[in-house]
């Protein structure tokens, strides 16, 4: 069990490692290696669901899985690296406290206790973010996901007071200098728009998993939760999950496999 | 009558220049703001509203406020506040101007704002309280503008004017109710879901208003002579009263709420605001000040015969719009974020910036009042020949 | 008339500001724009004067299309397919926008805000645009 761990983080890191270093380039260099431009036909076998969903197989995350995938998915979409209480996050980490708040355990498995639990956006049913915003700059797609057209948005930050979860963030500044990892092919954000994880919609559309997904080496399990035959639907038969303040109403599609 | 605002005493003028100095320095640490973004002020992920979102919040209150006047005038033909009705109505159009100036600065896009417009969201709360707001700045303008000229002309004001007062009257219970709604349809935030948070607002913001109103009524006594009359100043005092001890008291109901009951969730907000939380203690000296000076001001109030000494109510008074802005324009918006989601807390404190583009805005509301003020006073002093302390007009 | 005296002055002043930058203007030479075309591409999306007049329509439609609808393939008049973005199709093509963009856009006095999100090309760097050598870089 442990040695499969180590094994695979060891595969995740590389690989990892190979997507940054295709990424970052040099100085005045076209990144050498990066991902191909995307074509009209790189579209034609999207992956398509009803209910997108994603079940977090919270027993194989340490602090050193959760930045292996934060990194994938700061790495794709030209998420800023920003100290201090003004920072932007799609995807971070919390202890079980921070990440179940209204549980109050007061005596946690040990091994429960010290899991680094990923935290992103839900991806609600129900979303409170898309309810309040007051220009349909965040709605929720037919697939579930629940988007933000940063075009649109007039950073009213009314969808953060919104969110039981804290999976939004709002550019304070204009965060293309704190991009640590460049994606060319993404756009990045500019100031006075809130953003937060969008399920990698863009890599869906060309039939690739969400950048998480395919650096957790399985921890991640990504499907339609409408389809009693997917993967999670299975997962989720087998093994018991939470799901983060359910007393919010919000209904999220994300569920931790305890 | 606009032009009875260009002729004025050297004060006058020298009050116009000095707030539009404000309201140039404010614009300019605006275009700081506007270029370097939001990072200019405490706000942070956690705490994503703060002092420009509070100050909203308490000038919707002092807005609606000037229904505590309209109310008992035309339902209750009650004439003695005849005298003082367009100073409410006017106190209203500056006060609901300063809202919206108060979103507009807190906006991350501002140019972007119309999209509240070409996109319009009814599950929004935020698209109801722009339509509440500018419906109510229209409300007032006209029929401030109209009674007043009427009341010039030496005419009953046009009849079509009565609907839109009684409309008024409705429309000022919704702007705080929809400001309210604002907040207490939030899952996450256990300070602000509560259902008495509008009757909350309602009670703090007829007792702040017509505080704010009756203090720059004294100050204009003192300045020009004019006289709202002791029979209105007394009346307002009495109603500043009841609607503050309303306002304590339904304090209380949430405290009783949120301890008898023990949920931690309830309890948080309070705690954090009263004592400290994860070890923030920031707005804890500020909020036991606010209960200091409530109970104290009330303790003035209450008894008759003390609120009806000036020096005495205008002690009070102070005492009481601080108090109530404390509440409402420091500890109501912060205490909603506090704990996080996290159960965490994040200090804010506004920086300088913050209060000086919030300064601009007050400027803008002070100067919008003084314009329209003097438009009021100086219409008074021709129809009553010059004499502006004397009786109740003859329209209506 | 009814106070002429300030009426009749306030018109000419009026009417002075109106006319003044066709004066000025007046006898120079006509308003030319001299694009540096792709040398990997003899066609665009669309014709030339489609995309002259209506490339603003063309990209808002676009963002929606993506952004909101999901849709992210373009077909054009002759059944050609493009992806649709404004980074990884437009500019592969139009690799330099201050020899592009900006040569009819700066002249006009229209600084489209695209750029404060969108890359200047799927080849760019870092994430911090490079500043054009040219003027009138935005």
């Amino acid at each position: 069990m442990k040695s499969s761990r180590r094994k695979f983080l060891k595969l995740a890191a590389v690989s990892a490692l190979g997507l940054g270093a295709g990424r970052i380039g040099f100085l005045g260099d076209a990144p050498a290696g990066a991902m191909d431009i995307p074509t009209a036909a790189d579209y034609n076998a999207p992956m398509e669901a009803k209910h997108w969903g994603m079940a977090i197989d919270t027993t194989r995350f340490n602090q050193e899985l959760v930045d292996v995938c934060a990194t994938a998915c700061h790495t794709e979409h030209n998420v800023p690296t920003i100290p201090g209480k003004k920072g932007v996050k799609w995807f971070f980490g919390g202890n079980f406290e921070e990440t179940f708040p209204t549980e109050h355990g007061h005596y946690l498995a040990e091994d429960v206790e010290h899991r680094v639990y990923p935290l992103l956006c839900n991806q609600c049913e129900e979303p409170m973010c898309v309810r309040v915003c007051p220009t349909q700059a965040t709605f929720k797609r037919a697939d579930g996901i629940v988007m933000m057209d940063f075009h649109r948005c007039i950073g009213c930050r009314y969808c953060m007071a919104g969110c039981p979860f804290g999976a939004r963030s709002f550019n304070f500044q204009d965060p293309r200098p704190f991009i640590k990892n460049f994606n060319p092919l993404f756009p990045t954000r500019t100031r006075g728009v809130v953003e937060k994880c969008n399920f990698c919609s863009e890599l869906l559309a060309m039939g690739k998993m969400p950048a998480c997904v395919e650096a957790s080496g399985g921890a991640l399990i990504f499907g339609d939760l409408d389809d009693p035959e997917s993967d999670i639907r299975k997962v989720l038969r087998e093994r018991f999950a939470l799901r983060r303040k359910p007393d919010a109403g919000t209904g999220p599609s994300v569920y931790y496999l305890m | 009558m606009i032009e009875k605002a260009l002729r004025g005493s050297p004060r006058y003028w020298g009050l116009i220049i000095g707030l539009l100095c404000v309201i140039g320095l404010g614009a300019g640490f605006w275009m700081f703001q506007l270029t370097k973004g939001l990072v200019v002020t405490d706000l942070s992920r956690d705490v994503s509203w703060g002092f420009y979102i509070a100050q909203l919040t308490y000038f919707v209150g002092v807005a609606a406020s000037a229904v505590m006047l309209v109310l008992p005038y035309y339902f209750h033909h009650f004439k003695d506040f005849s005298k003082m009705i367009i100073l409410g109505e006017f106190l209203a159009i500056s006060s609901v101007l300063m809202c919206m100036l108060f979103v507009v600065v807190d906006l991350g896009q501002p140019q972007r704002m119309l999209n509240i417009i070409f996109h319009p969201t009814p599950n929004s709360v935020l698209f109801w309280d722009m339509i509440v707001l500018n419906g109510y700045l229209f409300l007032n303008a006209i029929i401030g503008w109209t009674s007043l000229q009427a009341y010039r002309n030496n005419m009953a004001p046009p009849a079509w004017v009565k609907p839109l007062v009684y409309l008024s009257v409705i429309w000022a219970f919704s702007i705080h109710t929809v400001t309210a709604f604002l907040y207490a349809g939030l899952p996450g935030r256990h300070y602000w879901l509560t259902a008495i948070m509008a009757a909350r607002f309602l009670a703090s913001a007829f007792c702040s208003g017509p505080a704010i109103l009756l203090l720059l009524t004294l100050l204009v006594k003192r300045l020009t002579g004019f006289d709202p009359g002791k029979k209105a100043i007394n009346t307002l005092a009495t109603i500043i009263t009841y609607a503050m001890c309303v306002n304590v008291f339904f304090f209380l109901l949430e405290l009783f709420t949120a301890f008898y009951s023990n949920m931690p969730g309830h309890m948080a907000p309070i705690v954090y605001l009263f004592k400290g939380f994860d070890g923030d203690t920031t707005l804890v000296p500020f909020m036991w000040t606010a209960a200091a000076l409530a109970i104290i001001s009330l303790a003035m109030l209450i008894p008759y015969k003390i609120r009806q000494q000036g020096p005495a109510l205008v002690t009070a008074l102070i005492l009481l719009v601080i108090a109530s802005w404390i509440d409402k324009g420091m500890g109501l918006i912060v205490a909603g974020f506090a704990p996080n989601p996290f159960e965490k807390v994040t200090a804010y404190l506004p920086t300088v910036p913050e209060l000086i583009v919030s300064s601009m805005v007050f400027a803008i509301g002070a100067l919008v009042l003084t314009v329209l003020w003097k438009v009021a006073l100086s219409v008074r002093k021709e129809v009553e020949g010059g004499n502006i302390s004397m009786v109740a007009p003859k329209s209506e | 008339m009814y106070q002429a005296k300030y009426i009749i002055p306030g018109l000419i002043v009026f009417a002075a500001l109106v006319l003044f930058p066709f004066v000025f203007n007046a006898g120079s030479a006509p308003f030319e724009v001299k694009l540096e075309l792709p040398k990997n591409a003899s066609e665009c999306i669309e014709a030339k004067e489609v995309m002259r007049a209506r490339h603003m329509q063309i990209l808002d439609e676009w963002r929606d299309k993506v952004v909101r609808q999901g849709v992210h393939v373009y077909e054009n008049s002759k059944g050609q397919k493009f992806d649709i973005s404004l980074t990884n199709t437009c500019m592969e093509c139009h690799t330099d926008k201050a020899k592009f963009c900006d040569r009819c856009h700066t002249p006009v006095g229209v600084s489209p805000y695209c750029w404060d999100c969108h890359n200047l090309s799927p080849k760019q760097a870092g994430p911090i645009p490079p500043v054009s050598q040219e003027a009138g870089g935005h």
